[in-house]
């Protein structure tokens, strides 16, 4: 099986530039070099490539907002989210730490692709690692001239730049990154305007997840049509890096076509640890829904999961086992996202640790029937375009998921007035 | 009336090695306020924390007021407002980490340190402190001791890391 992102990925030895061009590294950016900022924009489109931060957008439609042409504005960014603070979700540390150079590539492509003269990897401060091997592969790709001014003779200029960011979820959402970007404190920006038209420094600004950009090295280099294939049993395309984390024996990260099955993720992962059974699974990271054991054979693509009433998020399955209490896990998930909110709108700042406080109660066997009518409640006024950016929303699914899926078990802890699996 | 308006003289706080550090990180943007975060993780290296008089020196040298450059500075985990020991060790306390128990290990570490999650042992030696996810969820629990991300953790492995740090035991 084809695995264009991990084949060559090595934890422990990245490729330096030399080895990645010995397999074939930045040839798809020399393929993009040899077309217009249009074509590389349409075989991104004929690819069907959607983002893999989260929300799935069309990739080529995203860069089809951008202005381009003679009258554009001169000063474009191109900006890589390596933010990766969804709890449960470590993928694009595996590409950064295994693969740098591919990461780079891609974002080589996608800046040429909307015509970006600078471009910057916005890194989340805690990937020490993935911070000296990707400044390695860009200081590598500097003195090859592959960055930098006239690259190749092509009169394509481009600046490369690693942030390094100190700690906080929010700098993930793609407006408030801009913010932290630009020195500013990161509370998300209102839309419109969007970042593709006044974005970075108020210039016309792409922001995409790092996974995502990791595909287009291999979309140019082999064709749209051959990156659909990789997933010809799907509705979307090409790969996608799964992971597993939770009381499973053996968790972790694979390569497969996009549309591969909870199932097959948990198989890989050697099933469940010894004595234990799934009760539940959130898809994506954190702020997914939770599906059960009779979802597991649905396929982990974009519209297959929401029809199922999840999200696919980023791929990172989070396996629940039937020895921890589901009313703690969405006790811990609301507290991460309690802490975690920027503050900036009411509902969110003030709902969130609200929730938290009724979830603990209800853990401690201090809860009451009205509490649960009560999360219910906080569930709708932290719903979408009730906030300001969709950090609360995403806060809501896993409660209002878990309130639905584990009723028996908050209403146990609400009669017995203790958390049954603490006795 | 003559109104006095204090400049700070930001040499007298921040040494030429970290003003060169923190011109350079200017260099990377269009405006010198970007250059914030790098900033304070630059003048953080000396001491471990950002006291006060190096907040203002950096916000002189941004030029931003010292306000703004605070409300930057409060925003992240990983910048410190307060003094912190020789060592800053923060134990994952996110989902997958719960659910590998690590709930088990931070009672463990709170009684063998006999500190609280945010407190700073007596001798400077230790600071606990929790974080969210580290991205280490299929090797969790985890922790981030010194800035380096330790994997696969155990009552055993913690014991045997936090006996080898400066000083030993009781160092
Ligand atoms: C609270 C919050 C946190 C987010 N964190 C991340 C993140 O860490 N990495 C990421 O790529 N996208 C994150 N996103 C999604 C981004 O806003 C954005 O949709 C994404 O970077 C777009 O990239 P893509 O089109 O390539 O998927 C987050 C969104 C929200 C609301
Ligand atoms: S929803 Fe939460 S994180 Fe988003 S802007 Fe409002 S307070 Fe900030
Ligand atoms: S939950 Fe602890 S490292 Fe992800």
């Amino acid at each position: 099986m084809d695995k264009p992102m991990t084949a060559h990925l090595d934890t422990q030895n990245p490729q330096d530039l030399a080895g990645y061009r010995d397999t074939g590294g930045y040839m798809g950016f020399a393929r993009a070099l040899d077309m217009t900022p249009a074509e590389v924009q349409q075989q991104v489109k004929d690819a069907n490539l959607r983002g893999r931060g989260g929300a799935g957008f069309p990739t080529g439609m995203k860069w089809g907002f951008v202005p381009m042409g003679q009258d554009a504005p001169k000063r474009k960014y191109l900006v890589c989210n390596a933010d990766e603070m969804e709890p449960g979700t470590f993928k694009d540390r595996w590409l950064m730490e295994g693969a740098p150079h591919l990461l780079i590539e891609g974002m080589m492509i996608a800046a040429y692709a909307i015509g970006a003269s600078r471009a910057y990897l916005f890194l989340r401060g805690e990937y020490r690692l993935c911070a000296r091997r990707l400044e390695q592969a860009i200081r590598e790709a500097e003195e090859a001239g592959l960055l930098g001014k006239d690259i190749q003779g092509s009169g394509y200029s481009l600046e490369l730049h690693l942030h390094t960011s100190a700690g906080r979820y929010i700098c993930g959402e793609e407006t408030a990154l801009l913010n932290a970007l630009e020195g500013k404190r990161a509370h998300p920006r209102s839309k419109p305007p969007f970042p593709q038209i006044a974005g970075l420094f108020g210039q016309p600004t792409i922001v995409n997840n790092a996974e995502t950009l990791c595909n287009l090295p291999g979309i140019l280099r082999r064709g749209p049509a051959w990156f659909r294939d990789l997933a010809a049993d799907s509705d979307d395309a090409g790969t996608k890096i799964y992971g597993i984390s939770g009381r499973v024996r053996q968790a972790g990260l694979w390569e497969l076509p996009m549309g591969a099955t909870a199932r097959q993720i948990l198989d890989l992962a050697g099933g469940m640890q010894d004595g234990l059974k799934l009760r539940g699974w959130l898809p994506g990271g954190a702020s997914t829904d939770f599906l059960l054991p009779e979802h597991l054979d649905i396929p982990m693509e974009y519209d297959a999961i929401a029809k199922a009433g999840s999200r696919l998020g980023t791929g990172g399955i989070i396996a629940l086992d039937d020895q921890h209490c589901p009313v703690g896990m969405v006790l811990n998930l609301i507290q991460f996202f309690a802490q975690e909110s920027c503050g900036w709108c009411t509902p969110c700042r003030d709902g969130l640790p609200w929730a938290a406080e009724i979830l603990s109660r209800i853990e401690t066997g201090k809860g009451c029937q009205e509490d649960l009518d009560e999360l219910s409640k906080l569930c709708d006024f932290m719903w979408m375009g009730k906030t300001f950016c969709a950090l609360a929303p995403g806060a809501v699914e896993p409660m209002r998921s878990g309130l639905k899926y584990f009723a028996d078990d908050f209403q146990q802890h609400i009669d017995k007035g203790c958390c049954p699996y603490r006795q | 009336m003559k109104i006095a308006i204090r400049t700070l003289d930001h040499t007298e706080h921040l040494s030429q090695e970290e003003i060169q550090a923190i011109e350079a990180a200017c260099a990377h943007y269009e405006q010198r306020p970007a250059a914030a975060i790098d900033a304070l993780m630059i003048v953080q290296r000396r001491q471990g924390w950002v006291d006060d008089s190096r907040l203002e020196a950096v916000a002189g040298l941004l030029g931003m007021s010292s306000a703004e450059l605070e409300g930057i500075a409060t925003f992240y985990n990983h910048i410190y407002r307060q003094p912190v020991g020789r060592h800053v060790l923060h134990l994952c306390n996110s989902i997958s980490c719960w659910l590998c128990d690590v709930d088990k290990l931070a009672d463990h570490l709170r009684e063998r340190l006999q500190l609280e999650f945010g407190q700073t042992s007596a001798d400077g030696r230790i600071t606990l402190l929790p974080n969210v996810c580290l991205g280490c969820c299929d090797k969790a629990p985890a922790m981030m001791l010194d800035g380096e991300l330790i994997e696969n953790l155990s009552a055993e492995k913690l014991d045997e890391i936090l006996a080898s740090l400066e000083g030993g035991e009781d160092g």
